[in-house]
């Protein structure tokens, strides 16, 4: 007995939180699969229903424009925080004193909750008030710049706060990458002739592969689960021309009593996410392997 | 000819020299141009925080307040009382996250060392897998467990309680914890387990006197971790709390909605700060670790 203690015991010691994962993660996750086939409206019902809660969803105007604008955010985001994030580590990454400290501003935004960024950007964006009576009392008096309250542009103000939050985290990650570079095949380059444009072209990115896998799952990692920021700058709107997957889900679910149409959405963002993930993890976890 | 050369060399180098630091200056422009788009928010946050109602709206987002007050500090804080007690203030929510934060921060990092250690030093069949079930608990839109929880703190009777949401983070937590020990303890030499286990030391005793007093780092790591994306919630705390019991998020974005006669923005602003203090301190005391939670939490597995 004691042995058998012994020799379980940490089996023993992880299976409570095992467990936990077992019944939070993926029981939910299957609950929440179920319930997307069943008729569910303010509480839920275990009655099987069939797959007509995705045909509702995908024949509701509101979810088309969650996805339209996730599609447009998704593309400037990543896109925008790539460039920013790959031109400031190069940038960094030339000698340069002030790094630490520099590198310390272009981090902070990441410690803010998206609830603060929310806030202090909806109030720079502020039609009247913000950074258009800024532009006008420096003379140009003809700018106007109400994205916020615009139906066609609010999705941008969007983009524009998400990035100032996470482009310095794509800085961080690929200035670790530039870090991890041998220096002598640098040197080697440019004793051959080659210019600093042409060595990064050509040599250098093209060895930060995997940060660029990385950041980019990343990114769009956040960029499907985004809903604090839009709730908090635009909460959706304005109408609901700013709507996004994770805030319709919550809209239906919480306000709406449609928790199988709720559930159906859950299940599409699920999927969209397992799509991005699953094939990641397999190569990074083929890529150890092979370095093993 | 030979002077010629010389001379010719000369002015080479003094124009690639002068390129060079033209150049330089470049490169210090275009870092100072970065600085300044990444600082302005939290700039005209903390500016427009310390200006009266008057001030606002006849500057502009930049200009400087005439005199320093920090009364909408204190309205953001502690409310204006008697006469509008009804107005959000930040005060009982502020501590409602530190209830909230502390433990959840503490169990989910105790867990996750301790499954860290035996799916490392103690490997069993199928430890990789159970590893991998772990680390996918990472990546899983919360949207897909929201409502089945909001039922279980129902039926567990905690729902709307502050109980509720450390149940709620300390669970998620669990896969971020686990994963950040485990990949720790992967790189620690597993000779040193072996002599404390030929030594006859117990599981128990090779975790709290030979892993432990070497875990700082990561420990220190994964609290930071835990703290700011806990601290930083609003999912969880707008879908599982309302009223009394909200976390400081949620009651900033209410504070923030709520326009009862005329919008203040020096106390939204306030606010605003108020709520991202912690986190703030913390970056600036220890980014290092902030940063390495970062980087930890992205190159996964």
């Amino acid at each position: 007995m004691f042995y058998w203690l012994q020799k379980n015991l940490p089996k023993i010691v992880i299976a409570p939180s095992f467990a936990v994962i077992l019944w939070f993660v993926y029981g939910f996750v299957l609950w929440t699969f179920y319930v997307s086939l069943t008729k569910s409206k303010m509480l839920p019902r275990y009655d099987f229903w069939g797959i007509d809660q995705h045909f509702r969803l995908w024949s509701n105007p509101r979810w088309y424009i969650a996805v339209e604008n996730l599609l447009i955010f998704t593309v400037l985001f990543v896109i925008i925080c790539l460039l920013i994030g790959i031109l400031l580590s190069i940038l960094l990454d030339q000698k340069i004193r002030a790094e630490g400290f520099l590198r310390t501003i272009y981090l902070y935004p990441m410690a803010l909750s998206f609830i603060v960024t929310g806030t202090a950007w909806k109030w720079m964006l502020n039609p009247s008030m913000g950074i258009e009576k800024l532009f006008t009392d420096w003379g140009f008096t003809d700018f106007t710049f109400d994205w916020l309250v615009n139906r066609e542009m609010s999705i941008y103000t969007i983009v524009i706060a998400a990035v100032w939050q996470s482009s310095g985290f794509v800085m961080a990650l690929f200035l670790a990458g530039l870090r991890s570079i041998d220096d002598e095949i640098v040197k080697a380059a440019k004793i051959d002739g080659a210019s600093i444009y042409s060595i990064y072209v050509t040599i250098i990115l093209p060895m930060m592969r995997p940060v660029f896998m990385s950041s980019i799952v990343i990114l769009l990692h956040i960029s499907i689960k985004s809903y604090d920021l839009v709730i908090a700058l635009t909460g959706g709107g304005p109408g609901i021309s700013s709507d996004m997957p994770a805030v319709f889900m919550t809209a239906m679910a919480f306000h709406r009593s449609e928790i199988g149409l709720a559930s159906a959405s859950a299940v599409m963002m699920f999927l969209t996410i397992l799509a991005i993930i699953v094939p990641y993890l397999y190569s990074e976890l083929r890529r150890q392997d092979a370095n093993a | 000819m030979q002077t010629l050369d010389f001379q010719e060399m000369e002015k080479i180098e003094r124009s690639t020299y002068r390129k060079r630091t033209f150049f330089r200056w470049l490169l210090f422009l275009v870092l100072g141009l970065f600085a300044f788009y990444y600082l302005a928010p939290l700039y005209v946050m903390i500016v427009t925080s310390l200006k009266t109602m008057e001030e606002i709206r006849q500057g502009n987002l930049m200009s400087l307040p005439g005199n320093i007050i920090f009364d909408s500090w204190k309205t953001a804080w502690s409310g204006r009382g008697g006469i509008d007690a009804g107005n959000v203030f930040l005060r009982p929510f502020f501590w409602n996250s530190i209830k909230m934060v502390v433990p959840a921060v503490m169990i989910s990092t105790f867990f996750g060392a301790l499954n860290g250690y035996a799916l490392t030093k103690w490997r069993f069949r199928g430890d990789n897998v159970v590893f991998l079930m772990f680390l996918f608990g990472c990546f899983i839109p919360y949207q897909a467990i929201l409502l089945p929880m909001a039922r279980t703190l129902g039926v567990l009777g905690i729902s709307n309680s502050i109980t509720g949401l450390v149940v709620v983070h300390s669970i998620y937590g669990l896969s971020f914890t686990t994963l950040f020990f485990r990949n720790y303890y992967v790189s620690i030499p597993d000779e040193m387990i072996k002599a404390a286990r030929i030594d006859g030391a117990s599981f128990f005793k090779i975790f709290f006197k030979v892993l432990l007093p070497i875990s700082a780092p990561i420990i220190v790591v994964t609290v930071i971790w835990q703290f700011t994306n806990i601290w930083n919630d609003f999912l969880f705390g707008s879908s599982f709390s309302f009223g009394e019991a909200a976390p400081i998020q949620v009651a900033l974005n209410n504070m923030v909605l709520t326009s009862t006669s005329v919008k203040e923005y020096n106390v939204d602003m306030a606010a605003a700060f108020i709520a991202g203090i912690p986190t703030l301190l913390v970056y600036v005391l220890a980014g290092k670790y902030f940063i390495r939670g970062l980087t930890a939490g992205s190159v996964k597995g």
